[in-house]
């Protein structure tokens, strides 16, 4: 407010961004590509390290295939934090659906195991909703105890499996690995993604009624809204999403573990804030999430790069977590 | 008042159901007595711990979300320096430690305006880092005597040390400071930042003591960590989730403002005693996490379901 006195460019400036939140993170995400051609020549571009080409694709196409997964996860993050919630179970959630379906591939073909992978992530979804749509209870604790539930479930359900052998689906496989002019295949299945969920956002009720809870809980349920049945759609989609999440991840990874997809879960919490989602609800944006886990991505890139210790590496990746947060709070004025 | 009651009823409530799986832990294993007491007890002191920190943190109206990192930070300087150096000074660096990392945790909540989530969840990463610039692998040394002060009985059997430990570190801290103006500033802030503010609480230095006090309990679970295995485990163990399940179950509100200590210690207690019953029932050690889970989210829905029917919303 004292800074409209001091300097009014500068504070349209900073109205504009807000309004805008995705270009001050496209150009952050520049400036860390940039950085990075700097740090090893010749990454990016190849035709300075005497290749063809001027931007490498392989490099790119890599990138994109990692944020794949990471940005899927961080969609559930949004989603919820749209209603002042949050989806600690999505990176159980795909765990299981990944372990599930390579398992149950090997045992009964690739079409049931891929439906029950999904509905076994459909069934954590339900009831997610219930406890936050119906009892009630904090998301943050209710999506925490269903993952802790799922991971014991999933323990037990390994030593029924343990026999049976691991297979992966050949499409997931291709979709994983695959690559296409240079491009992952993921983008078959992101691109569409991504739209469903830019128009779920931007142009539907449903949407508008995940930022109306988000803004104004009472408001919304004196105007009409049966908040249980919004929250009941609202995690079983994000955990639908997790679990085609964790299925791609499967095909990528091409292997099962039974924490396959666990250590994704912080940074997709991480890429949805860095994309300007605020997790007090009412305010948050896709778009700006797929940056913020294209973001992520560059920063491993470039920590791995640099042969730092793994201390190092952990610890600034937190730092600057917190760095590009905070500097987006001071620039847009939001929280 | 009726609030007042209810806070009490919960931690009553409680401490039946613990004396209730006591019982039942007795007539399963009727050989079950001062010594399965004593090794509950010890089990439970970095959970315990760890809860107390997130407690505070909780009521104060915050999350942290890095109490397990900051607890593997404390555990491995401990195991460091104790390799090196004798007894007490150790054991307050380490302590000194720990409040040092809480403080930082506060002072960035308070100084960026970066939601204490976030915050957390970002010095999670620094501080499992910082562990493992400490030490890479699992390793250094503990003094004897800080593994005698948990093991055994004190005065007689049935009282066990680790037990005396919790009471002591606990109610040494918070004791003094919940009779104190930062206790009152602690549940004001929690119950309503801007009516604090308004009636004249320093929010901010309230909020950044109150994150110190997390991380010098974190200091404390991770000496009791280091005493318990002996050396120095840099990989943070899974002291997060079990925090905040016995935090919320013990009766403190997410969102601040409502409940003790007292409350999720006990809380600790009971979730140690129903995975020990599972075990003595020969329970296999995965569909015990299935049941604690599930237990754990049932308590949760009751106390929700039991708190709406006052006049929450």
């Amino acid at each position: 407010m004292s800074m409209d006195t001091i300097d009014p460019p500068m504070v349209r400036f900073g109205r504009y961004l807000r309004d805008n939140p995705i270009i001050p993170l496209l150009v952050f995400l520049f400036l860390m590509i940039a950085v990075l051609e700097v740090l090893r020549p010749g990454i990016v571009t190849p035709f300075r390290a005497g290749r063809d080409g001027l931007i490498s694709t392989f490099w790119v196409g890599n990138l994109i295939k990692f944020a794949i997964p990471l940005a899927m996860l961080a969609a559930c993050q949004v989603l919820t934090m749209l209603t002042a919630g949050i989806d600690l179970s999505v990176g159980v959630v795909a765990t299981v659906s990944a372990f599930v379906c390579a398992t149950l591939s090997a045992i009964w073909g690739v079409t049931p195991a891929v439906l029950i992978a999904l509905s076994a992530g459909l069934f954590v979804g339900v009831v997610n909703g219930i406890g936050v749509g119906l009892v009630r209870v904090h998301p943050l604790i209710m999506t925490l105890g269903t993952g802790l539930i799922a991971t014991g479930c999933l323990q037990v359900y390994q030593r029924l499996v343990i026999n049976a052998g691991t297979e992966i689906p050949a499409f997931l496989a291709w979709l994983g690995t695959g690559r296409t002019a240079g491009m992952p295949n993921g983008l078959f299945v992101f691109i569409p993604f991504a739209l469903f969920i830019l128009w779920l956002m931007r142009y539907t009720g449903f949407g508008r009624l995940l930022f109306a809870l988000g803004s104004n809980e009472q408001a919304a349920k004196l105007s009409g809204v049966r908040a249980w049945q919004v929250y009941l759609a609202l995690y079983v989609l994000s955990s639908l999403i997790a679990a085609l999440a964790g299925l791609l991840y499967l095909g990528m990874i091409r292997q099962t573990s039974l924490s396959l997809a666990n250590p994704l879960l912080l940074p997709s919490v991480a890429a949805a804030v860095i994309g300007g989602t605020s997790i007090f609800g009412g305010r948050g944006s896709f778009a700006g999430a797929i940056v913020g886990a294209l973001i992520l991505r560059v920063l491993d890139t470039m920590l791995t790069l640099m042969q730092l210790p793994e201390g190092v590496r952990t610890a600034l990746f937190g730092l600057i977590i917190l760095a590009v947060t905070a500097l987006y709070v001071r620039i847009t004025g939001t929280r | 008042m009726s609030g007042a009651i209810r806070k009490h009823a919960w931690v009553m409530g409680l401490a039946v159901l613990l004396v209730v799986l006591l019982t039942i832990t007795k007539l399963i294993q009727p050989t079950f007595g001062a010594s399965g007491l004593e090794s509950i007890a010890r089990a439970a002191l970095p959970f315990a711990f760890a809860t107390a920190g997130m407690a505070i943190v909780v009521i104060v109206g915050g999350i942290d979300l890095s109490v397990a990192s900051m607890m593997a930070v404390c555990a491995v300087t401990a195991a460091v320096l104790m390799e090196r150096m004798a007894g007490a000074p150790a054991l307050f660096i380490v302590l000194g430690v720990g409040l040092l990392m809480g403080l930082i945790n506060g002072l960035l909540i308070v100084v960026t305006r970066v939601p204490d989530i976030v915050v957390t969840l970002a010095m999670l990463f620094v501080w499992e880092g910082v562990a493992l610039l400490i030490l890479e692998t699992p390793g250094g040394a503990t003094a004897d005597w800080l593994e005698q002060a948990i093991r055994g009985h004190f005065l007689f059997d049935g009282l066990p040390k680790a037990l005396l430990v919790i009471a002591l570190g606990i109610a040494v801290v918070w004791l003094p400071i919940r009779r104190s103006k930062l206790g009152l500033s602690i549940y004001a802030t929690g119950s309503d930042e801007l009516a604090a503010f308004r009636s004249g609480v320093s929010v901010g230095r309230t909020k950044i003591a109150a994150y110190a006090l997390c991380g010098l309990f974190c200091a404390m679970g991770g000496l009791s960590l280091a005493a318990l295995t002996g050396i120095g485990e840099p990989v943070p163990g899974p002291y997060l989730m079990a925090s905040v399940a016995a935090v919320v179950l013990g009766g403190v509100v997410l969102g601040g403002g409502k409940g003790g200590l007292l409350g999720p210690i006990i809380a600790v207690f009971v979730l140690r005693i129903i995975r020990t019953i599972l075990t003595l029932l020969a329970v296999d050690p995965n569909v015990t996490t299935i049941i604690e889970g599930t237990i754990m989210v049932l308590v949760v829905m009751l106390g929700t379901a039991a708190s709406l029917k006052g006049a929450r919303r």
